[in-house]
């Protein structure tokens, strides 16, 4: 596919990338070999949302939706990240895209902190680098421009011409599988969920980014048109040389399209680890929960149980230690008072879980026991 | 469903129409044009200003020009078939030429309320924050006041006549148009396509210029419309009430409040300069509602 | 709830003061000041100047504004130009007078608003919808001042059974007599509350049959009286609150059918002021109409609240 990186980068981003200190608490990064520094970390991100009311509408609570997040995602590989409704995937999307300001914490692409005076990346040029889809494949479009010019306006924003834009905009519509000649003139309403999440995604490749964050992209679709656009999601990862962030609360998807899989739970992360082995021994007792919950095609494995019993708790009053800890049926005294690191546990240096359990000597009596020698 | 949009008869035109893509606005003028109701009463409407604007051609007589002994003829009369007014110049040509000051009083200040206010109101939604809230608590104060008090607290005490009148009037429909631009404009702004936009990293005025814009101007166009028909009706009762346009100017308001004396000789026709206004208010009422119902398309 | 009527009071505050604010600036811009108008001109300018420093009025125009605002505060409006009585008092008495005309109009406009919307809800896509879609085009465009000439034309002119004009012996009608001069000036001011309330009642009315609860009532097997008072509940919010804003606007905006009947209300009073430029009764009618405006708002506001707490931000 040619052209696609055609475009000229109004700004050099060819600058030496800073190695990243290796933190030991956020493992399974950079361990695999020949890729070693992380194309993005995410440091420490917090987003405190206030609510306001009472006499004089101050804020009388905070809504914790992002609380410490860190993570890496590393070059050419696609991180799923699951959890279920407003544990902050979403919001934390938002956040690395920088369409939300965040409270606290750093985003680094490409070894450059986002926003830094020296050596920084500018936003605008986070977001040649980062792209996003969302979910609503039809408000995600202007309904009063046809689909190619939606498509060539990120490109024409950033210094191409007009001709030279809707030039791309229809080679990138080609590229996601619409004939430029049938459906460039044609305004979103005339297409269909699955054509429209397609143009979304040609409007997100308009910038050659290197990261596609793909926010619940195809949880609206039709089963079969999911799987459509599934595939050709894969297909222009390896064509375009992409990464993906791959936001679901769907983990079959998930299992199909991810390298590495992160759950999350109530802001913060619980866990995070190569797919295969994550779904096949889950170490954190919420992510073994989540995949237990999953219906099974083999009826020698049924649902007996409920495997999560009560309510997520409240954002606003998060529980105190482990967040996680009201729903746990291994819930202990040190879960109460200690919140868990996020670290690798003993003998996996791929994977990281935020569990007392998996931390030896932390005080449960479930801990496992540390790696000899 | 999507494609059914373009599905024909005919394949050729099918494959030219999907190839083209419907606009929005193109959408809008096939279902106006299917609209007969609401295009008579366009009709209607451009006959009435073509009337008003060349009134020397449909009328006879000075509108001006009045004799004693032709006061308050009745309807039918012969040479005058309106009648004449209390000073006995003629009721048609009256009406014809106070079209013109009626329809001037009429549309002007909601046009002039349109610009303003759309301004305001659009730069409120989409800045938001503190601007914001400075923009609505200003339409607040001005809210505070009936309509008619507002344009009557202006024209009553700044004094009469037609420059005050149409001050007035404008200042009384901005608050609407305000609160309607601002409305709308935060809603379009939080869509997904308008974050897709700012994601893109455009500047400010660019994601106004082809994604709020496009989006926003069509419902306020419409509601504005809607004014239309009040502020014709408002801008004839100032007059009624000594206000806006001042003797011996041609009004209908004017007409009707000078002819209220002559109620007890000739009914019919003090009542007539009312029928004018009925009627054009509901053209515009008619039309504004055909514009919305056109515009409400099912996407 | 109390919380969200604090802060709606509170807010009331600045909005009061900028209507305030408002009317000051418009008697301040009117042209020629209170001395041109009670002095002939002939006067040498000494005397003239001698009175404005007597009435203040070569004071910056902040001191005035604050002079004026604290007198309104302890309720001095100020005298009137012409009969050179307190505005205050003439104003009382002339507010009455509206009011004996604008509860009467609100309450047939509301009564007859709901009843014709239901009906036309209830009866959608029938004749009578139709009809009633016609009847409310052409009642919000007629003029009301126009209807009331019309119907003073029939009634008064031609068929003479009802006065035209005046309120007869004033004061809370007590006679038929009286009540003859109500008829045609209340009958004219309900058109535009009934015109607005019918619209919005049959909307809502409809919108709330369409929803899946109804049906799921009627499964329930509730009679359709039931059904009624859980559809009522559902469009009062929005109905009371246009209620009020249409009773603010009878209040406030009575003075086109005022002067079609010479009622002697606030909006005869005001037409009188205008007519005599006398600034004092103008600018304290309308700041006092103003204010009762701004005071219906927040008891509807409030009310509203009330009902439904979804409005309770």
């Amino acid at each position: 596919m040619t052209g696609t990186r055609d475009i000229p980068l109004p700004t050099a981003d060819a600058c030496a990338p800073v190695p990243v200190s290796a933190r030991s608490e956020v493992a399974g990064t950079g361990a695999s070999g020949g890729r070693t520094a992380p194309l993005l970390h995410v440091d420490n991100l917090t987003k405190h949302f206030p609510l306001k009311g009472g006499l004089l509408n101050r804020t009388q609570a905070l809504v914790q939706a992002v609380d410490g997040v860190s993570f890496n995602v590393l070059t050419g590989e696609t991180l799923g990240i699951v959890g279920e409704s407003g544990c902050g995937k979403s919001t934390t999307a938002r956040l690395m895209m920088h369409l939300i300001r965040p409270d606290g914490g750093t985003i680094a692409f490409d070894g450059r902190k986002v926003g830094a005076i020296e050596h920084g990346l500018s936003h605008r040029d986070l977001h040649r680098q980062m792209q996003m889809v969302f979910q609503d494949s039809y408000s995600s479009l202007n309904p009063r421009l046809p689909v190619v010019m939606s498509i060539a306006f990120g490109p024409f924003v950033h210094g191409l011409g007009r001709s030279a834009a809707l030039k791309r905009a229809m080679e990138l519509l080609q590229a996601v599988g619409l004939d430029p000649l049938l459906f460039a003139n044609r305004y979103p309403h005339e297409l269909s969920g699955g054509q429209r999440q397609r143009v979304n995604i040609a409007r997100a490749l308009a910038l050659s980014p290197r990261i596609v964050i793909l926010d619940e992209a195809v949880s609206a679709l039709d089963k079969s048109v999911e799987a459509q656009v599934l595939n050709l999601l894969v297909d222009l990862k390896a064509q375009l040389d992409l990464t993906y962030v791959f936001i679901s609360h769907d983990l079959n998807v998930v299992r199909y399209i991810s390298d590495r899989v992160m759950v999350m739970y109530l802001g913060k992360v619980v866990e995070i680890g190569p797919v295969d082995r994550l779904y096949r021994d889950p170490r954190h007792p919420y992510t073994r929960a989540l995949l237990s919950a999953m219906p099974s095609m083999n009826p020698r494995r049924r649902t007996v149980e409920a495997p999560l019993s009560g309510d997520p708790p409240n954002p606003i009053r998060p529980p105190s230690g482990c967040r996680f800890r009201t729903r746990c049926p291994f819930a202990e005294q040190v879960c109460e008072a200690v919140a868990p690191l996020l670290l690798a546990p003993p003998g996996d240096a791929l994977r990281a879980v935020a569990c007392h359990m998996s931390v030896p000597k932390s005080g449960h009596s479930r801990a496992v026991a540390a790696v000899s020698a | 469903m999507a494609d059914a949009a373009v599905l024909s008869s005919d394949p050729a035109l099918a494959l030219k129409r999907a190839q083209q893509g419907q606009s929005y606005w193109r959408r809008v003028w096939q279902r106006l044009r299917d609209d007969k109701m609401t295009l008579a009463v366009i009709g209607v409407l451009a006959l009435l200003l073509l009337m008003v604007i060349f009134a020397p051609w449909f009328t006879v007589h000075d509108p001006y020009v009045g004799s004693v002994l032709r006061r308050l003829k009745p309807i039918g009369t012969p040479g005058h078939w309106l009648g004449t007014d209390e000073v006995g110049r003629d009721l048609w040509s009256r009406m014809v030429y106070g079209g013109r000051l009626s329809l001037l009083a009429g549309v002007v200040p909601v046009f002039l309320a349109l610009l303003i206010g759309g301004f305001l109101g659009i730069l409120a939604g989409y800045v938001g924050g503190v601007l914001n809230s400075a923009i609505m608590r200003l339409t607040d104060v001005l809210y505070a006041f009936p309509s008619i008090l507002l344009a009557i607290a202006i024209t009553g005490i700044l004094g009469a006549g037609l420059q005050n009148t149409i001050l007035a009037l404008t200042i009384s429909f901005i608050p609407p148009i305000i609160r309607i631009s601002e409305s709308i404009t935060t809603q379009v702004r939080h869509l997904d396509f308008v974050e897709a936009a700012r994601a893109s990293g455009a500047a400010p005025l660019t994601i106004m210029r082809y994604h709020i814009l496009n989006n926003v101007l069509g419902p306020i166009l419409v509601y504005a419309t809607s004014l239309i028909s009040i502020c014709i009706i408002l801008a004839a009762g100032l007059s009624f009430l000594g206000l806006g346009v001042t003797p011996p100017s041609a009004e209908w308001g004017l007409m009707l409040n000078n002819l209220r004396q002559a109620l007890w000789v000739s009914p019919f026709v003090a009542a007539l300069p009312g029928v004018m206004i009925f009627i054009t208010s509901m053209c515009f009422n008619l039309m504004s509602d055909g514009l919305r119902q056109a515009m409400d398309v099912r996407l | 709830m109390w919380a969200y009527t604090f802060r709606r009071l509170l807010y009331a505050v600045p909005v009061l003061l900028g209507v305030s604010m408002l009317v000051f600036a418009l008697i301040h811009l009117a042209p020629g000041d209170v001395v041109d108008i009670l002095v002939p001109p002939e006067v040498p300018k000494e005397i003239a100047d001698d009175l404005r420093r007597r009435f203040r009025l070569d004071e910056p125009i902040y001191v005035q504004y604050f002079a004026w605002l604290g007198r309104l505060l302890v309720g001095d409006l100020g005298i009137s130009f012409f009969t050179n009585r307190p505005v205050g008092e003439e104003l009382f008495g002339a507010l009455g007078n509206t009011l004996i005309l604008a509860l009467p109009a609100a309450v047939l406009g509301f009564l007859l608003g709901i009843l014709l919307g239901a009906l036309a809800a209830y009866n959608h896509d029938s004749w009578l919808d139709k009809l009633f879609s016609a009847t409310a085009i052409v009642g919000v465009s007629l003029p009301h001042y126009w209807v009331g000439i019309v119907l003073v034309a029939i009634f008064a002119v031609v068929f003479n059974v009802l006065p035209a004009q005046g309120m007869g012996l004033g004061g809370i009608p007590t006679s038929w007599e009286q009540l003859k001069h109500l008829i045609l000036p209340v009958v004219t001011l309900s058109l535009i509350p009934m015109g607005v309330i019918s619209r919005l009642v049959r909307a809502n009315v409809l919108e709330i049959l369409s929803q899946e609860f109804v049906g799921a009532l009627h499964a329930k097997g509730l009679l359709s009286r039931r059904v009624l008072y859980h559809t009522l509940k559902n469009a009062a919010p929005s109905a009371l609150a246009l209620m009020g804003l249409q009773f603010g606007y009878l209040l406030g905006g009575s003075i086109l059918v005022e002067t079609v009947f010479n009622w002697p209300g606030s909006g005869g009073l005001m037409n009188l002021a205008i007519f005599r430029r006398d600034i004092p009764v103008l600018s304290g009618t309308i700041v006092v109409l103003a204010a009762i405006f701004v005071a219906i708002n927040i008891l509807v506001d409030v009310l509203q609240a009330l009902i439904d707490p979804r409005m309770r931000r």
